[in-house]
C-alpha cells in the first residue's frame, strides 16, 4: 500500500525525466551519429577528436567556465559571509537575487550601453582625463558580465550553507583557542563547502555553454562549446556536429557534477 | 577563603537598557564544583558566557587568578565551556573533534594520539576514535564533548545544562560520572542547571539566583536547611511556608500557638516566615500532635505516601510519611525544634549569616 502510493506520486516525477531530460539527450545523442547528409556514421566524433579547432574550442569553453566561476567566487563568499552578519539579513540577500529577475538580454543590452565607445564608463573616463578605451568585445567585458551575471546563483548556495552554521560552532571553536582566522579556516570553510560546491555547479556548468553573451559582449572573440552548437544549428546546418558537441557538454556536466558531489570526508558512515 | 580562581567583582549586564545581570559578586575557589541555580531567564548562562570570554560585562571586574580577564579573548583564555547543544563540528570525526584544541596548541602528533586516547578513556568511549559526529547517541555526544574540553586541560570547566537532553536514567549516570570526573581532575567546575535535585547531588557549593541576582550561597545543606527567602525555599525542594510572628528569641507563633524554635535574633513580635520540610513532619493521632490538619489528598510513591492537608486557618500542609491515612481525617503533626527554620522578609545574605554567626555556637 505505501509502496504503491509512494509510485504513484512519482509519476509526475518521473513523466518529467522522461519528457524533458532523458528523450532529448537521447535525441542529441542519435542526431550526433549522422552526417550532414543524413546518413549513420562516427565520423562526427572523429572530426571532433582530431580537429585542433575544435579541441581549442572546448579548452577555451572550459578555460572561460572557470575564470568566470573562479571570479564569481571570488566576490560571492566574503559578500555571502558578510551579509550573514548584518542584521536584516534576509532582506539584503533579496535586493541581491533581485536583478536575476530581470531578462538576461535586457542586463546584455545594458551593458553594451555601459561599455560602448559612448558608453557611460567612457564617459566617465574621459571626464576624469583617462581617455576612452575599448571595453566592449574584450575578455574582460566578457568575464565580467558573465561574472555578475552569475554572482546571485552562486551567493545564494553560500549564504544558506553560512546561515545553517550552528553559532555555538564558533563559540565552541574559539573556545578551543582557535583565533578569528583560524575559526575560519577550520570551522567556517570546510562547513560551507557544501554551498560552494552547489554555487560552482550552478555557475561552471551554464558558463560551459554561454553563446549569447559571448557574442554580444564578447564580439565573438570568444568562441565557447555553446557558440559553435548556435553555430551548427542556425547557420551551417549541421545539426550531426552541432550534436555531437552537445553530447560533449553534457559528458563535460557529468564530468563537474561527479568531482562536486556531495562526500562524506571518511570513516564511511552515510548520513 | 583561599586564593579564589575567579572573582566577579560588582559585575552588571545590560541588553539594550534591560537588565539582565545586577551587580553580581562571587568568588570561586580552584577545585570545587559549583552550581548556578535558578529558574529560566536568572542570568545563569550569561555569567557562564561571561567567564568563557563570549560577552563581555557591561561594568565591573572578572578577575582570574587576582589578574582581570574580562578584555582577554575566549581563546586565550585557560578556561573551557561544555556547550548544551555538545557543540561538536560535524565535519570532523571523534578523534579530530578531540584534537581540534591540541593542534591549534601545536602539539606533535604522537602527543595529540596520546592524549586523545587518554581523554576518551576517561569518558569511557576507548575506540570510538574513528566514529563520525552523526553516528553517535546524544549520551554518546555529550561524553566526546567533555572529552575534546578536558583534552585541553583547561583550569576551569563551565558546564550550561549538559544533562538536560538526556533521559532521566542516563541523566543520573551522567551525574554520577561527572562529580567522579571533577574529583578525579581537581578541575573547577561551574555547571549551570535549573533542577534542583542535580544541583543538590552534585555541587560542593550552590549560588541560587532569580532575576538577575545571586540570592543565596552555600554548601548544598545550608541551602537546604537554611534558605533565607521564601523563593530559596521554595525553589530548593518541597517546603511548608507559612506566615508567622517571632514572640522571642528561640520562640515562634503561628497556628495560635507558640514553638520552640532554633532561630533567633529578629526584633521581638517581628513577622516572619515559617518553614517546616514534608518530610520532617510525622503523623500522629490529633490530640498526640502538636497541631492538626485535615487530610485533603493522599499519593503512593513507592517510598513514601505524600499527604496534603490543611490547617485551622486553611494554610496549605504537605507531609511526607512512611504511614498511611484517610482523606478527610483530622490528624496530628508531630515536628522537633530544629525542624523549623524562620525567614524574615527581606534579609539579604549578608545580615543573614551575620545573624546566624550571632548566636550558633
Ligand atoms: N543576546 C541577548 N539579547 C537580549 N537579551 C538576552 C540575550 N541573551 C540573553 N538575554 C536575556 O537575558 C536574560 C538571562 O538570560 P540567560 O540566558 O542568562 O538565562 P538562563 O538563566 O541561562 O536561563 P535558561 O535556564 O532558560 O537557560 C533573559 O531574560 C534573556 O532573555
Ligand atoms: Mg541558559
Amino acid at each position: 500500500m505505501e509502496m504503491q502510493k509512494k509510485s504513484f506520486f512519482m509519476v509526475p516525477y518521473l513523466a518529467w525525466i522522461a519528457l524533458f531530460v532523458v528523450a532529448p539527450m537521447a535525441l542529441i545523442l542519435y542526431q550526433s551519429l549522422f552526417d550532414i547528409t543524413g546518413h549513420f556514421t562516427f565520423s562526427n566524433y572523429t572530426s571532433y577528436l582530431e580537429s585542433t579547432t575544435y579541441l581549442k574550442m572546448t579548452f577555451n569553453s572550459i578555460w572561460y567556465a572557470f575564470l568566470i566561476t573562479f571570479f564569481t567566487l571570488l566576490i560571492s563568499y566574503p559578500t555571502a559571509y558578510l551579509l550573514n552578519r548584518l542584521k536584516n539579513k534576509r532582506l539584503w540577500l533579496l535586493l541581491i537575487i533581485l536583478p536575476t529577475w530581470i531578462n538576461l538580454l535586457l542586463k546584455t543590452y545594458a551593458f553594451i550601453g555601459l561599455f560602448s565607445q559612448n558608453g557611460s564608463v567612457n564617459d566617465f573616463l574621459r571626464f576624469v582625463g583617462a581617455g576612452s578605451h575599448q571595453i566592449l568585445f574584450t575578455d574582460f567585458s566578457f568575464i565580467f558580465v558573465a561574472s555578475y551575471i552569475e554572482i546571485p546563483f552562486m551567493i545564494l548556495p553560500i549564504f544558506n550553507s553560512l546561515d545553517e552554521i550552528n553559532p555555538s560552532l564558533i563559540n565552541a571553536s574559539r573556545d578551543l583557542g582557535a583565533s578569528a582566522w583560524q575559526t575560519f579556516k577550520r570551522v567556517i570553510v570546510p562547513l560551507t563547502m557544501p554551498g560552494v560546491k552547489s554555487g560552482f555547479q550552478a555557475v561552471f556548468i551554464p558558463s560551459l555553454s554561454l553563446f549569447m553573451i559571448t557574442r554580444l559582449i564578447g564580439g565573438n572573440r570568444v568562441i565557447t562549446l555553446g557558440t559553435a552548437i548556435e553555430e551548427h544549428f542556425l547557420v551551417t546546418q549541421n545539426w550531426g556536429m552541432g550534436s555531437t558537441i552537445g553530447v560533449i557538454l553534457i559528458i563535460a556536466m557529468f564530468v563537474v557534477m561527479f568531482l562536486t558531489r556531495e562526500r562524506k570526508s571518511k570513516g564511511g558512515q552515510s548520513r | 577563603m583561599a586564593n579564589p580562581i575567579i572573582e566577579f567583582k560588582n559585575i552588571s549586564k545590560k541588553y539594550d537598557d534591560t537588565p539582565v545581570l545586577k551587580k553580581i559578586d562571587f568568588e570561586i575557589e580552584s577545585g570545587k564544583f559549583y552550581t548556578l541555580l535558578g529558574p529560566s531567564g536568572s542570568g545563569k548562562t550569561t555569567i557562564l558566557r561571561m567567564i568563557a570570554g563570549f560577552e563581555d560585562p557591561t561594568s565591573g571586574e572578572i578577575l582570574f587568578e587576582g589578574k582581570r580577564i574580562d578584555l582577554t579573548p575566549a581563546n586565550k583564555r585557560p578556561i573551557n565551556t561544555i556547550f548544551q547543544d555538545y557543540a561538536l563540528f560535524p565535519h570532523l570525526n571523534v578523534s579530530q573533534n578531540i584534537a581540534f584544541g591540541l593542534e591549534l596548541k601545536k602539539m606533535s602528533k604522537t602527543d595529540i594520539q596520546a592524549k586523545v586516547a587518554e581523554s576518551l578513556r576517561m569518558v569511557q568511549l576507548s575506540g570510538y576514535e574513528n566514529r563520525e559526529i552523526d553516528a553517535l547517541s546524544g549520551g554518546q555526544k555529550q561524553r566526546i564533548a567533555i572529552a575534546r574540553a578536558i583534552a585541553n586541560e583547561p583550569k576551569v570547566l563551565l558546564l550550561d545544562e549538559p544533562l538536560s537532553a538526556l533521559d532521566h536514567k542516563l541523566r543520573k549516570e551522567m551525574q554520577v560520572e561527572l562529580r567522579a570526573l571533577q574529583q578525579r581532575l581537581g578541575i573547577t567546575f561551574i555547571f549551570v542547571t535549573h533542577d534542583q535535585e542535580e544541583a543538590l547531588a552534585l555541587s560542593d557549593q550552590i549560588f541560587v539566583m532569580n532575576d538577575g541576582r545571586i540570592l543565596q550561597s552555600g554548601t548544598p545543606v545550608d541551602i537546604y536547611d537554611e534558605p533565607i527567602n521564601h523563593f530559596v525555599a521554595d525553589f530548593i525542594g518541597e517546603s511548608n511556608i507559612v506566615p508567622g510572628t517571632m514572640t522571642a528569641d528561640y520562640l515562634v507563633h503561628f497556628d495560635h500557638k507558640d514553638f520552640e524554635c532554633v532561630d533567633a535574633g529578629m526584633r521581638p513580635n517581628e513577622p516572619v516566615e515559617i518553614v517546616i520540610r514534608p518530610e520532617d513532619l510525622d503523623i500522629t493521632s490529633a490530640d498526640k500532635g502538636k497541631m492538626q490538619v485535615t487530610v485533603d489528598s493522599q499519593l503512593f510513591r513507592g517510598v513514601d505516601y505524600q499527604i496534603t492537608g490543611h490547617d485551622a486557618d486553611d494554610h496549605e500542609w504537605t507531609i511526607n510519611s512512611i504511614h498511611q491515612t484517610t482523606v478527610g481525617a483530622q490528624v496530628g503533626l508531630v515536628f522537633d525544634p530544629e525542624d523549623i527554620h524562620i525567614m524574615r522578609f527581606g534579609e539579604d545574605e549578608e545580615t543573614f549569616d551575620a545573624r546566624l554567626d550571632s548566636y550558633e555556637e
